[in-house]
């Protein structure tokens, strides 16, 4: 069963995975911008200091090392707020790890609107689509802790670039310890038959709050966590298409170019045809405040999507 | 292998560098020939890099930044016997692995470049790795001089010193020539060893396009504990064929049937003359 009460940050339990394998695994190397704190690797960096090598504010350095260092065989985690990340070191990602070939996990912190009133150069809403046009670099936005921490392991053993993206906040457990991951297959959280909400990432727990709202209405709704961006998990996306009514995508990223597009070009492709809505942040410059005030403010949130859902079921009605 | 069979070696390359050009009807031209007497002297004389040795972890390592030049590079590897020359002939050809810049899949090369501004990174972290590992090999890193306006190149500086990499050897193509002009004034260098000394490195100078010089410079590796080795080679674009020398032209021209029997007369020449 979820854990609603439950509350660390993906970020936490990123820093204690990674702490954990690479105790294990002299090979295993983080590099940080100056972003030592802000990636909750301050214990990790007194734990194992030969193992984490700063490059200081210097983003497109940092992916390039990271290339050269996992050519020689090292397991490397580049940690970097992910809208420097995936922006300043976009060709350093595109040739020297995706084109070149070389393993990097490349971690995006303080993901999509993470860092809030700071406002939009800190915020990543762009990073999906700048890289799903990228060959050879596998997306996963982990919705809770579990998630984070299964797809931490995976990454080290996946033999592909891969770019995991997350968030601050405290997230409520979703999963169940036998809830199976596996980078590129989606995980239903729940089943249900009138709407399905496909979610990714921190917006997954809003998604799921809203199919609970909705299940005192009497609606059923089926919750697809879509952690792996691309390559996207497309029969649990059929399945999804075919068997519930409607079909309401959330992401936080903006809505061109994210997963609700890939989820769309998918259906179509399939020729399943419903009431569809990509939720995300519009083409925009982001209203100022806390990341739950810009959720709430773009329907990111139970109430928010519940609506959409209503409305979406509305319209069917009236087809 | 003494000087004089290196001379002879340059000479056979930039031979071979101007027939695949012609063949391809493409090719960065005066920047292989600004470059080749480096990888000459690299490649059959300082770095332990074989076919035999290519899969393991201790030879030494080389990320050619300045990816343009890859005819150069290209012909060194079937040099050195990474596949026949005769493959060359593919070069830049429809689904032939010969690409116009760097890519391993090409055996013999490390890393794909072409970008510019990213050798340097890459390097830095091959050489990182080894420090980590206790590893005594090198790591050899070319760039053009016209790549020094990117500033990735200046950030992997900093961290090249500041991890105190004695193992990494960057060598600058200072040919001063980049595709639209005079580097001074497209985006001037100058003075560009007091900027390289200023960021930490080690540095040395020497004739780019002089195997002696070369020879004795790379000779004196590593030139001082805990600064990365910087080579600053002073070259010609162009080197080697009269109408192409120090021609901005050149930078991506390919010879027309005239002017490549014009080049390959010279080579002979100089040949002949050894």
């Amino acid at each position: 069963m979820t854990n609603l009460a439950s509350g660390r940050t993906n970020l936490e339990e990123f820093a204690d995975t990674l702490l954990a394998l690479a105790k294990a695994d002299r090979d295993v190397v983080v590099l940080t911008s100056d972003s030592r704190g802000s990636g909750k690797l301050v214990p990790f960096g007194q734990a194992l200091p030969d193992q984490i090598i700063e490059m200081g504010i210097a983003e497109q350095n940092l992916v390039g090392v990271a290339a050269g260092l996992a050519a020689a065989g090292k397991k490397v985690f580049a940690v970097s707020p992910a809208c420097f990340l995936t922006a300043r070191a976009l060709e350093q990602i595109k040739n020297d790890v995706g084109y070149s070939n070389h393993p990097v996990k490349l971690i995006g912190i303080s993901a999509g609107v993470s860092y809030g009133a700071l406002g939009t150069t800190h915020h990543s809403l762009h990073d999906y689509a700048a890289l799903r046009a990228i060959n050879n670099i596998d997306i996963i936005a982990p919705a809770d802790n579990y998630e984070t921490r299964a797809a931490i392991t995976a990454s080290l053993r996946h033999p592909r670039p891969v770019y995991i993206r997350m968030g601050k906040k405290p997230m409520p457990s979703l999963q169940t310890a036998s809830t199976v991951f596996e980078i590129g297959r989606a995980i239903t959280i729940c089943e249900g038959i009138d709407v399905t909400f496909v979610a990714t990432g921190e917006t997954v727990y809003p998604a799921f709050m809203a199919a609970k709202q909705l299940e005192t209405e009497g609606l059923s709704c089926r919750v697809i966590s879509m952690h792996t961006v691309k390559p996207l998990d497309s029969d649990t996306l059929l399945n999804a298409g075919q068997q519930t009514r409607a079909l309401i995508t959330v992401e936080e990223h903006s809505i061109y170019g994210g997963m609700g597009e890939a989820c769309a070009a998918v259906l179509m492709k399939h020729r399943i045809s419903l009431p569809f809505q990509i939720v995300g942040i519009p083409d925009e410059y982001t209203v100022t405040g806390s990341q739950s005030e810009i959720f709430d403010y773009y329907g990111i949130s139970a109430g928010g999507l519940a609506a959409t859902a209503r409305s979406l079921l509305e319209k069917e009605r009236a087809h | 292998m003494d000087t004089q069979e290196l001379r002879r070696k340059s000479i056979h390359y930039r031979k071979t560098i101007l027939q695949i050009i012609k063949r391809a009807s493409s090719g960065h031209t005066a920047g292989s020939l600004s470059c080749i007497d480096i990888l000459n002297v690299l490649y059959n004389h300082v770095m332990n890099i074989r076919p035999d040795n290519f899969k393991d972890s201790n030879r030494d390592h080389y990320i050619q930044s300045k990816g343009h030049s890859v005819e150069a590079l290209y012909v060194v590897l079937a040099d050195r016997g990474f596949f026949p020359v005769s493959e060359l002939e593919t070069l830049n050809c429809f689904q032939s692995h010969f690409v116009g810049h760097p890519t391993r899949k090409v055996n013999g090369v490390e890393h794909n470049t072409g970008a510019l501004g990213h050798g340097l990174s890459v390097s830095v972290g091959l050489a990182l790795a080894a420090k980590k590992n206790g590893q005594p090999h090198r790591v050899f890193t070319l760039l053009g001089d016209g790549e020094l306006a990117e500033g990735s190149s200046w950030e992997a500086l900093m961290a090249a010193r500041h991890y105190r990499l004695d193992n990494l050897v960057i060598i600058i193509d200072r040919n001063t020539l980049q595709i639209s002009g005079r580097t001074e004034e497209v985006m001037a260098l100058e003075p560009l060893v007091d900027k390289f000394a200023a960021f930490g490195c080690a540095v040395q100078t020497c004739d780019g396009n002089d195997i002696e010089s070369l020879v004795h410079v790379f000779d004196h590796l590593p030139f001082k504990q805990g600064c990365p080795n910087l080579v600053y080679a002073r070259t010609i674009k162009g080197k080697g064929i009269s109408f192409m020398e120090d021609a901005v032209q050149w930078h991506h021209k390919v010879p027309n049937d005239v002017e490549f029997q014009a080049a390959i007369h010279e080579l002979d020449a100089a040949e002949a003359a050894l």
